[in-house]
Formats: structure tokens, sequence, C-alpha cells
């Protein structure tokens, strides 16, 4: 999959009529020396359901607003469809947005808001392509009341009718789900997924939710502090992190401290805290010797001391289980290895293995293919997510 | 504790409230009961007996209707020229951002501060330092009260703009509207109804006030400068019956602008 | 939602500038020209003209003559808008958190009998207050006033009228503050052991300050300057310092006592509120 991510950017850097969004160089500074967006380069796919995912701050909705035109970019270019548009009037790009506060005129109803955009562009047949739309997004018998009467989805649906109708090169949606409820979130999130895949139109999603990028968007692209730290299909970027804020930020990561003792063609093996466990060489993404191994905690078995697991690979024994949560459809544990550090575990509540308890001893096993190298001069807590977060 | 002195307990604030109310209500009950007072003697504070008189003939005293056309001239005028000129300077401190903002903000504010007897003598000091004094009247008045009704607009649009969601207008530049139709079809409608409660602010300002008036009017007489003068002779019992129509009207137009509201989004 | 973007430019300068020219030339000007005229000296009139001779002894004189009303006027604006914020709490916080659907009518309900002219309204308080009307008579039953006691052309009559026109001037904002006002706050006080009196002299009032602060300034700078309450409701020994300054420029034709006056009431307003503000701790009021 990662291929693939290259092999469109590859692609688009070689044909000079790249017919979908080519962020170059693109940075913002504002006063005061803060630049929320550093040299920005970004291929988007046209037809492509593309996600920029960052925690607040990172940049990702300056730079959803300089393409927009809402926003002047310091330096770099933004070219759509082969067109410079990187000082284009807001009005005189074939762009739209969907706001985060969706933005709907209060003085206008539900059908007057779906075809502001038509009406300023003179387009014929305004009423047969607003009552289309307002079909698409089931919204037809709310077509004449004020948006205040509205329930929140569906204010979501109006603003998403009201940009899409524009049939825009782009569209861009700005954390469009943030003030939903979680059920309705969700709903809505597949909503979106089939009206892209009906119109087949670039979308760019601007969200902090990870959850929410990977279910919907076909590419995924990390921000932190201005820059992209990795991009690609949400299965690679999950399951081959690139640096420990991806790690972190994208589901959670178990990051030990150890140190490359030797490196064979497809492997690299990895002494951490006197055992050695094996890396294959593509997942390993480090400088020097000295690097962070990453696990996801569903990647990891536990079993008692010399039982004999049906996945051995890497394998760590003097474990303590310290905590246990049991959520349901998995069981969550904490184990204190021998050096000290807490480790997580989810198990899959199979019914097959029995549940451990607190104070046991364990011993800690996965398959070295899935377990990844990261640099050790990054934070091995970057991008973690905080409580109530 | 027994149902009633329960009753009583929660109730009890809302009771006082409505007690307040009732109170502030009193005077225009008189107002009203006195339109249709015939005083007889010569006791014009004391209900005689009831007639519709004054309702038949409110133009009866001399100079009462003609004082309060002057007053409704110049509260229009007054109202249309401190109108404009707030909602302009509303939009630059808004919108804009120039050297002298917040001094601007402070002269804008202390006309609100200072009290009406300071303004007004103030005025009537320039006019007189000026050599005006013999040319006070109509038009001493009206600049006057476009004055005092400034500031009062200059806030009540600013808060409306101010409260205003950018974002209207980023998506209305976003859906192809150009500057100008961005602001004639989002901003200046959203921003309409703070424009007409400052019109009416001014309006009822202007319209009521005595103060200033009476010391920039030279020989021009407002209605409540009529009614001023008429206080020692004894007031007719016509001015009951304006009075009275001012508070009708005005209930009427409040309603009026209610039930609209309410039929255009029934929650 | 994003930040206001405040454009730059000369735009701004010319939405401005009627506006702030009409206050210029009307406003900071003849203020101006007050304090000119203050200093003035008092020998001149209207015919022969005025000489600017910096008398400050008009400030002298002025204090020495009329503290009376200048007493009473402070005097009576404080008591009225002590009276305002004990009728005015009790009021917006019925509305506020008591009236449930009924919110809006009341709001409208307190504005409304300020629709009639002010002077019409004061005036039939003369009636209300009338030596043979109701009130007199009940209190001279009842031996709260004697028998020929009487309400008319006193201070009471006076402070009363005051407290009735300055009302509105007291809810609204009292209303504004108390309505942001998180009920489930009051709810965690009684929670926290607190009783209503405690819960609400711990939370509601210290929330609704901003609201007291404003509602007392909007209500005591107009009662301080007004004079038609005193003129309608008081005799001569209720005179306050509008009375006298309004005397002074139309009746006596003496512009620099008049103006000394003027001046000097709107310094004293100005330095009250000054440390009323910051005693308050809400200087971002103004």
């Amino acid at each position: 999959m990662s291929q693939l991510a290259e092999d469109v950017a590859a692609r688009a850097a070689s044909d000079p009529t790249y017919d979908g969004l080519r962020l170059s160089g693109l940075t913002k500074s504002f006063g005061g020396g803060f630049t929320a967006v550093d040299a920005l380069d970004l291929d988007v796919p046209k037809g492509s359901f593309f996600a920029l995912l960052g925690p607040s701050g990172c940049g990702k909705t300056t730079t959803l607003r300089m393409v927009a035109g809402l926003e002047t970019p310091t330096s770099g270019s933004i070219v759509l469809g082969g067109n410079d548009i990187t000082y284009a009037k807001p009005y005189r790009r074939p762009v739209n947005t969907v706001f985060q506060s969706y933005a709907l005129f209060p003085h206008l109803d539900i059908f007057e808001n779906v075809a502001f955009g038509l009406r300023r562009r003179k387009s014929a047949q305004v009423k047969e392509k607003v009552e289309q739309m307002l079909e698409l997004v089931e919204l037809t018998e709310q077509s004449r009341k004020k948006p205040a009467q509205l329930s929140g989805g569906q204010q979501q649906r109006v603003a998403l009718a009201r940009a899409l109708i524009n049939e825009p090169e782009v569209l861009l949606l700005d954390e469009p789900l943030g003030a939903l409820d979680l059920k309705l979130r969700r709903a809505m999130q597949i909503e979106i997924k089939r009206i892209q895949t009906e119109v087949q139109q670039t979308f760019i999603h601007v969200t902090h939710d990870q959850e929410e990028a990977m279910t919907m968007a076909d590419t995924v692209a990390v921000m932190n502090a201005g820059v992209i730290e990795q991009m690609g299909a949400p299965a690679e970027l999950y399951e081959n992190p690139r640096s420990t804020f991806v790690a972190n930020f994208l589901g959670q990561s178990n990051l030990i401290s150890g140190t490359v003792v030797s490196r064979a063609a497809d492997v690299v093996t990895v002494e951490m805290h006197g055992i050695q466990v094996s890396v294959p060489t593509g997942r390993t993404h480090v400088d020097g010797d000295q690097g962070w191994v990453g696990i996801r905690p569903e990647k990891v078995l536990l079993g008692e001391p010399g039982e004999q697991l049906d996945a051995p690979g890497n394998t760590i024994p003097g474990g303590v289980i310290t905590d246990v949560s049991f959520v349901g459809v998995s069981t969550q544990y904490l184990v204190r290895m021998p050096w000290g550090q807490e480790l997580q575990i989810f198990e899959q509540n199979t019914g097959r293995r029995r549940m451990f308890a607190s104070g046991e001893k364990v011993e800690l096993s996965w398959r070295p293919e899935y377990a990844f190298l990261l640099d050790q001069s990054q934070d091995a807590t970057a991008g973690a997510q905080r409580d109530g977060q | 504790m027994s149902g009633l002195s329960r009753w009583v307990r929660e109730h009890l604030v809302l009771m006082l409230g409505l007690l307040v109310l009732v109170y502030t209500f009193v005077p225009i009950f008189v107002v009203v009961g006195m339109s249709f007072n015939d005083p007889g003697g010569r006791n014009v504070y004391q209900f005689g007996s009831f007639t519709l008189d004054n309702w038949r003939d409110p133009c009866g005293p001399d100079d009462l209707c003609s004082s309060l056309l002057t007053s409704i001239q110049i509260g229009l005028l007054a109202t249309l020229v401190a109108t404009v000129l707030g909602t302009l300077a509303a939009f630059a401190l808004v919108r804009h951002d120039f050297a002298g903002r917040s001094a601007s903000n402070l002269l804008i504010f202390l006309p609100m501060a200072a009290p009406e007897i300071v303004l007004g003598s103030s005025l009537l000091a320039l006019f007189v330092a000026s050599g005006f004094a013999g040319q006070l009247g109509f038009w001493t008045i009206l600049i006057a009260h476009v004055m005092f009704c400034l500031s009062f607009v200059v806030v009540t649009v600013r808060a409306r703009l101010a409260g205003m969601d950018d974002d209207l207008e980023q998506a209305a530049m976003d859906l192809y509207a150009t500057p100008g139709q961005t602001f004639w079809r989002v901003t200046f409608p959203l921003v309409l109804p703070g424009i007409l409660g400052a019109a009416l602010l001014s309006f009822s300002l202007s319209f009521d006030d005595f103060i200033i008036t009476n010391l920039n009017s030279g020989n021009t007489t407002t209605f409540p400068m009529y009614v001023y003068g008429q206080e020692r002779v004894g007031v007719p019992m016509q001015v009951n019956v304006v009075g009275t129509l001012m508070f009708v009207v005005s209930i009427l137009l409040v309603l009026g602008s209610e039930v609209r509201n309410r039929r255009r989004a029934p929650a | 939602m994003s930040e206001t973007v405040r454009r730059k430019g000369k735009v701004g300068y010319l939405l401005l500038a009627p506006a702030a020219l009409w206050l210029v030339l009307f406003f900071v000007i003849p203020f101006y020209s007050l304090v000119a005229t203050s200093l003035f000296d008092q020998g001149g009139s209207d015919f022969r003209g005025y000489q600017m001779t910096y008398a400050f002894g008009n400030y002298v004189d002025v204090v020495q003559e009329y503290a009376g009303p200048f007493g009473r006027s402070l005097l009576y604006g404080a008591i009225a808008t002590a009276f305002c914020l004990v009728l005015g709490y009790v009021l917006a916080y019925a509305i506020a958190f008591k009236a449930g659907r009924w919110k809006n009518l009341m709001l409208v309900l307190v504005i409304a009998p300020f629709f009639t002219s002010f002077l019409v309204r004061t005036l039939s308080w003369k009636l209300i207050l009338a030596d043979d009307g109701f009130i007199v008579n009940t209190l001279q039953t009842l031996q709260v006033l004697g028998d020929d006691g009487r309400l008319l052309a006193t201070p009471i009559a006076v402070v009363a009228g005051l407290t009735y026109n300055f009302l509105p001037f007291m809810v609204l904002p009292l209303y504004a503050s108390i309505d942001k006002i998180d009920h489930r706050l009051i709810e965690a006080s009684s929670d926290l052991y607190a009783n209503p009196f405690v819960g609400f002299f711990k939370v509601t009032w210290p929330l609704s300050l901003p609201g007291v602060v404003s509602g007392t300034l909007l209500t005591f700078i107009p009662a301080v300057g007004d004079y038609i309450n005193a003129q309608f409701l008081g005799s001569t020994n209720e005179r306050v310092i509008g009375n006298v300054i309004q005397a002074q420029f139309t009746d006596a034709n003496n512009y620099p006592v008049a103006s000394a006056l003027s001046v000097l009431l709107m310094v004293l307003i100005l330095a009250m509120v000054l440390v009323y503000v910051r005693r308050a701790g809400t200087e971002d009021l103004l």
C-alpha cells in the first residue's frame, strides 16, 4: 500500500498536467513568528477521499483554509487541475467548504441555503438541482424551514448539500462531524462516504479523530507541527508507523527502548533490556542503532511462564500483571516488565483463553512481522492521547 | 409543610417580581384613566367624571398637536441621521483596524456616561460662544438629538455585528458571492435587526428628551417641553390621550414583531 | 469559528469619520466651550459679552452657594439607585430563573411602561401621591403619616419618582447578567451544604456583579442629573443641581456660574464612577 502512495506521488511529480490538487512548499506564518504550516508538499489525487489528520493546532485547518482561499499563503503554491489558484479569491475557485460550525445562513431557508452558490453563478435549473440535492441528503421535507429549526445532523447535511451542489473540483470538510454525538457521527461517516462514492469528487477531510479519518478516507496524511509526518492508506499507517507520533496518535503503541545488534537482508535484530527480538527490515525507521521497538497492544499474546503459544516469535519473560480491565469485546491488561516499564496488552474475548488475574506472572510474545522500529531521538510519548480525549 | 405554604415558598420570588412589575404599570393605568377624565373643577390631578371628550378632540388645547408634530419631525430626522452615521461607525469599529480605534471607542462611550444636563449645557455654551444663541430652534435641537442618539446606535449595531459568526461571510465567499453580494445577501440582512432596533431606540430617546432639548430649543416647542410648560398651569387631559396612544402604538409594534418572529421560527 | 479579521486601510476612517466628526463638533468642542465659559468673568452678559479671566473663583462661589442642591442630587440619586437595585434584582431574578416560558413577555412588560412620555409618567405620580389620594389617606389611617402629613412636595416623592423612572436601566443589565448564570452552579452550591441564602450570597450575587455594576451606573448617572422629578414632585426645598443649572442658563442668564456647576457635576460623577468601578473590580466595563 505504501508503494501505491509513493507511486501516486512519483507520477504526479513527473506529470505537469496533474489533474489533482497539488500543494508545493506551502507555508503560512502568522505575526509573532508562529508558522502554522511549514513548506508543505502534498498531492491529492482527483476523486480521492483524502483525510488530513492531526491534533488541534497542527496546521491542518490553516492548510484547508488556504486551499479554500480564506487564508493567503506566505509562500508556496496551490495548483488545482493545472491551474494556479494560490492567490485566487475564494469566490473564484472551484472549491467549496463544509464549515465546522456549518455556517448556514440563518435568515435563509434550507432551499435558499442550498441554492446560494448556484444563484451566485447564475446557474440554470436551480429548482431542479436543489430538489435533487435535497433528495440526496434526504431533506426534501425540510426545504422551507430555517436552519435553526433543524437538528444538528440535519444542519450538517444541509451544509454538505450546500457545498456539494456546486460540483466543486475539491470539497473541503473542516471537522464536519465535530458537533455531533457519537451515534450520529457514526451514521454521518457512513453517509458522507456513500455520497462521495456516488458523486466521485475529491473530498479533503480535516479531522483530529483518528478513527474517523481511518474509517472514511482512502488516503490519510498525518500532520504534526505544520508538516506531514506520514501519508498512506489507513491500514498501512496503522501497521507500519514511521514515527513515534504516528504510532501513538493512531491507536496505541508499546514503545520499548532497544539497540540494534545485527542487520541481515530482511531482518534486524534488536536487543531490548537483555532480550533479543527481530524486526523486519521494511519496518525499521532508524538512523542509528538506538531505537524504540514498537508493538501494538492487540498484537501481543499473553501466556503463563513456559507455556507454548500458538504464535511464537519474540518472547519476553518476567512480566507481572498489574491491572485487568474487562471491556467486553476485549480484556485490557497492564503488565509490569522486569525493567520497570508497564506495557499494554489487549486480548480479544474469544472465550478460548482464560482471563489472567492481577499479580499473576506472565510471558509476552509477538510475531516478529508485527513489530516496528522507530528512531530513539523521537519522543516516545509524542502524539499520545491525553486523558479525556 | 402544607401544600399551600410550599407553593408560596416556591413562587415567592416570582410573586415579588410580578409585584414590582405591577408597580411599574400603576402610572400607566393612571394615564389611561385620566385620558377619560373630565376634571370639572380646577384640579387636574384628580379624577372628576368620565368623558370621551379628550379622545374626540385630542388637538383641542393650543399648541399640543403642533408640539407633537415638531417632536415627530425631529425624532424621524434625528433617527435617520443617527442610524446612518452610527451604523457606518459600528462597521468601522468592528470590521476595520486603524490607529485611534480605542480612542474612538472612548469617544462613543463618553456621551452615554455624561448626564443630560451636562450634554445640554455644553452645547448651549458652544452655541452662545459662537454667536448662535439667537438661532436656537429646530435645527439646534436636531443637532443635539443626533449627538446623543449616535452613541446608542453605534453600541447597538456594534453588538449585533460583533455577535455575528464570521464563518457566515466566509461561507458566502466560498459559495461564489463577490464581496458586494456577500454584504448585501448575508451581512446586511443579518445586521438589519440591530439597525432597526437602534433606530427604534433613537426615535424614543429623541421623542422623550426634555433636559437637553429645553436648553437648546429657542422658541421651538417639542411635546415634552409642552408638557413641562403646562405643568404649572395644569396639564390638559389630552396629554394623557397622547400618552395612552404612545403606549398602545409601541406595544402593538413590539407584539407585532414578536408574532412575526414566532411565525418565522415555530421552534 | 474564526477570529474577526479587521481590514486595514483608509476605509475604516471613511466609515467612522461622519460620526466621529459629529461627536467632536457637538460633544467634545461643546464640553471644551463649557469649561471655558465656566472660567469667564461673571460680570459679563449676553449683550455685553464675556471676558475670559480664568475666574477659578467661579468654582469656589458655586461650591459655597450650591452645596445644598449638589448634596441633594447625589443623595437622592444614591437612595433611588439603592431602591432600584433591590426592586430590580427581585424582578430580574424572577424573570431569569422563575418566569419559564413567560420570560420574553415579562421582559417586554418591563420596558412597556417606558414607551409613554417620561414627563407624562412623572406627572401621574403627582396624582398617585396627591394629598387626598388613596396612598396618603391609607398612610394617614395607619398613622404612618400625620393627619396633615403629605407625600407630594417631600423628598420621599422625589426619590419615589426617580426610583420609578430609572428602574428599567437597572433591570435590563441585571437580567442580562443573572440570565447567564448556569443554574447548575446554584444546585452545586446546595449540594455542597449551602442553604438558599448562603447559596445566593456566595454564588448568585458574585456572578451577577457585572450586571450590578453597570445597572447602578446606568441608574445613578441619569438620576443625579435629572431635575424633572424634583420639579414635578418636590417643592423648592427639594431643588437639585439640575434645577439650578437650568435656571442659571435660561432664567438668570449667568452662563459662567451655570457652566461651572455643570463641569463640577461631570467631574464629580466621573470621579465617583471611577472609584466605584475600581472598587468593584470590573474596570473592563468602561
